[in-house]
């Protein structure tokens, strides 16, 4: 049987909203399946090796946290990101991981690199934190679905124009509060204000992540009642009540 | 408009006490507020022993209802918003019992978030500041911004109040350096030391270099006995400290405490570290008022807990032991006084996200509900995220049955007909503690908590 190799980057930083949920919820998805799972850390100043993992997951940090990240990920990340994102692992980055993927991220005045990896900027504008529960309506090619989880951000996205968010805002604030729409997506690279533990509340995300990142089709498993009762939970939390799948 | 404002929000109190509302420890404080914005620090002007103000992420009414019993068993008035109403409408509240020539003290506990606020008006002679945890994002914002407008705060009341603080939390403890005037608390028993960090540990990094710190001893959260390599800043020796901590389950803990004063051992009738911490805390901080040692024991084997932290009350020929969880380091210490408990345990969680609680519920993951993995016999998630407390146990291993009820009252009732042993043990957020509270009030089974 295949192995899910994840690595987390930055984890003992970018963790601000349990971010580990994620990790949880695909360990134990993966291990109900008998598919094997591999769980690694890229830290500050640690090389990344693109070929090794298949799914690279990046959450969200404090102000002082993510400034020290933006840079060490620019010098020492950028290109294995790129690499991998190029052979088609898949990148999930949450939160200020998102931002992170990005040309630029304006924080305290300061312009924070980002590695590029999606054609978006994140910039200040006068208002406040778009804090809330959020629902999106996203299509990853299996149809239209729900995603809902909870957002709270300072900065605003805005994508470039060849680019695609991930999905139409149903209820919450999204990328800048303004245009409508949450997050980015471009083949295998998803990015999102969702944040903290987002798969555990869209338990068909988490197994749609593993399917991409290793080619495989999973068969659903069994007794799904606490799965499916806390993404209706979620969606209820944003006011978006079952009607789509 | 003072002058008028203050008799009618003490009527206002009066009646909603007789009508047993629960609103009563907040109602009158917002009216007299929006009458007269200037009422906390007239009030305050009324105290003759002037005001102390505690503060923490965790503990702070526990803390303070032992302070109050450390203060009272000494003879001394207190005015105390002891319902744990802690913004500043709570605080306006208790203070409409100020009295000139009374000989009163002041002692509230101030949400983290309205600490510089309050303390602007009531000018504090003393501060005591326990500690900073990942605590409802939505609502305080990030940890590192609250340390700043905390360290603010201290800078602008140096020399004119005295502070209390906690050498095993850096930050906590960084509020002090350089400074005259504190008295540093803390734990030095390594036998309570946690084999490793747990994982919502915050300000892992020293604020002065931001150098990751090393510890010596962690004992809980990113509290312990730390040190910066690079730069040499480390936990600064407090003067009052728990040198032996044994924790007993359920039923409390055993103390020795060394203070500038002397020696004290102490039976102390709550459970887990956490509750040490907060004794400590009391102690460091009667003692610094002039409390007497002795006193100081007294009140703290007298203690008999604060609203909804660690009571034990009998529902159907069950003994309910309620504990408040409401952020990871909170609920992790929870776990570990669970896990101390023998056999098999039947559980009853209760997850809200009303804004009190904080609207997002990202933070059960955060805490270490592995812990109880063939720990729990059966465990009955409520509240209006039950699904997603239900869902956590499943991941973590939690190999019980679960039962989802998101009605609190009908959930509490399935519950305790179904526990087999004589403990159920209730563990709701905040604004689920109050329900809770009420329902058990409405059955007679506990008294209305009023200031």
């Amino acid at each position: 049987m295949p192995t899910l190799r994840v690595c987390s980057l930055y984890p003992e930083l970018m963790n601000i909203y349990a971010d580990r949920g994620n990790i949880a919820v695909l360990r134990a998805r993966c291990e109900w399946r008998g598919l094997g799972f591999e769980h690694a850390a890229a830290s500050l100043g640690a090389p990344l090796d693109p070929d090794a993992h298949d799914l690279f997951y990046m959450g969200g940090g404090q102000d002082r946290d993510q400034i020290a990240v933006a840079h060490d990920m620019a010098a020492t990340k950028r290109e294995a990101l790129h690499a991998a994102a190029g052979r088609g692992a898949v990148v999930l980055a949450v939160c200020g991981g998102y931002q992170l993927l990005g040309h630029s991220y304006e924080l305290g005045g300061d312009e924070l690199p980002g590695v590029g990896l999606v054609d978006l900027r994140t910039v200040r504008e006068p208002g406040p934190r778009l804090i809330g529960n959020c629902a999106i309506e996203a299509d990853l090619g299996t149809g239209s679905r729900v995603i809902a989880g909870f957002e709270n951000h300072g900065g605003r996205t805005h994508l470039g124009p060849e680019e695609r968010p991930l999905g139409r805002v149903l209820a919450g604030h999204g990328n800048n509060g303004s245009d409508g729409f949450e997050g980015v997506h471009r083949d295998n690279v998803i990015g999102t204000y969702l944040h903290g533990p987002l798969l555990p509340k869209n338990i068909w995300l988490a197994d749609h992540l593993i399917e991409l990142a290793l080619g495989v089709e999973l068969e659903p498993l069994a007794d799904q009642q606490f799965e499916d009762g806390a993404h209706a939970s979620a969606r209820r939390a944003a006011g978006v009540q079952a009607r789509l799948n | 408009m003072y002058r008028l404002a203050r008799p009618l929000a003490r009527l206002v109190r009066a009646a909603s006490r007789r009508l047993g509302r629960t609103g009563g420890t907040t109602a009158p404080g917002r009216l007299l507020l929006r009458l007269s914005p200037g009422a906390l620090d007239r009030m305050a002007h009324d105290l003759d022993e002037g005001s102390l103000l505690v503060s923490a992420t965790n503990g702070k009414t526990t803390t303070s209802a032992m302070l109050a019993a450390c203060l009272e068993r000494a003879g001394r008035p207190v005015v105390h918003n002891r319902a744990g109403s802690n913004m500043a409408r709570g605080v306006a509240t208790a203070l409409l019992d100020a009295d000139r020539g009374a000989g009163q003290l002041g002692l509230f506990e101030v949400d983290e978030a309205w600490l510089p606020g309050v303390a602007e008006q009531i000018n504090p002679r003393l501060l005591l500041l326990s500690n900073l945890f990942r605590d409802q994002l939505d609502r305080y914002g990030e940890l590192e911004l609250l340390a700043d407008r905390w360290a603010e705060l201290v800078e602008r009341l140096d020399g004119s109040a005295r502070f209390v603080l906690n050498a095993d939390d850096p930050l906590i403890a960084d509020l002090g350096r350089g400074r005259d005037g504190v008295t540093y608390f803390g734990v030095e028993d390594d036998s309570q030391a946690l084999p490793g960090m747990q994982h919502a540990a915050d300000s892992k990094h020293c604020r002065n270099c931001g150098h990751a710190y090393t510890y010596e001893a962690i004992y809980l959260g990113h509290m312990g006995r730390y040190r910066c390599p690079n730069c040499g800043r480390e936990r600064p020796a407090p003067q009052v400290a728990a040198t032996r901590v044994a924790l007993d389950g359920m039923t409390g803990s055993e103390l020795d405490l060394r203070t500038p004063q002397g020696k004290l051992s102490v039976r102390l009738p709550l459970p887990g570290l956490y509750n040490a911490y907060n004794a400590v805390a009391a102690a460091a901080t009667a003692l610094e008022l002039g409390v007497p040692l002795a006193t100081v024991g007294e009140a703290l084997e007298g203690f008999s807990g604060a609203f909804g932290r660690v009571e034990t009350i009998p529902i159907g020929g069950r003994r309910v032991s309620i504990l408040l969880v409401k952020n990871p380091a909170g609920a992790n210490e929870v776990l570990r006084t669970l896990t101390l408990e023998a056999g098999r345990l039947d559980l009853w969680l209760a997850l809200n996200d009303r804004i009190a609680d904080g609207r997002d519920v990202s933070w059960i993951w955060d805490a270490d509900f592995e812990v109880l993995a063939g720990r729990v016999r059966r465990a009955t998630c409520s509240g209006t995220r039950a699904e997603e407390m239900a869902l956590r146990l499943k991941y973590a291993g939690i190999d019980a049955e679960l039962v989802v009820e998101r009605d609190l009252e009908r959930s509490l009732d399935q519950a305790v007909a179904t526990a087999t042993g004589e403990r159920l043990y209730a563990l709701p957020t905040y604004t689920a503690l109050l329900e809770l509270r009420d329902l058990l009030a409405r059955r007679g089974l506990a008294k209305r908590w009023s200031e």
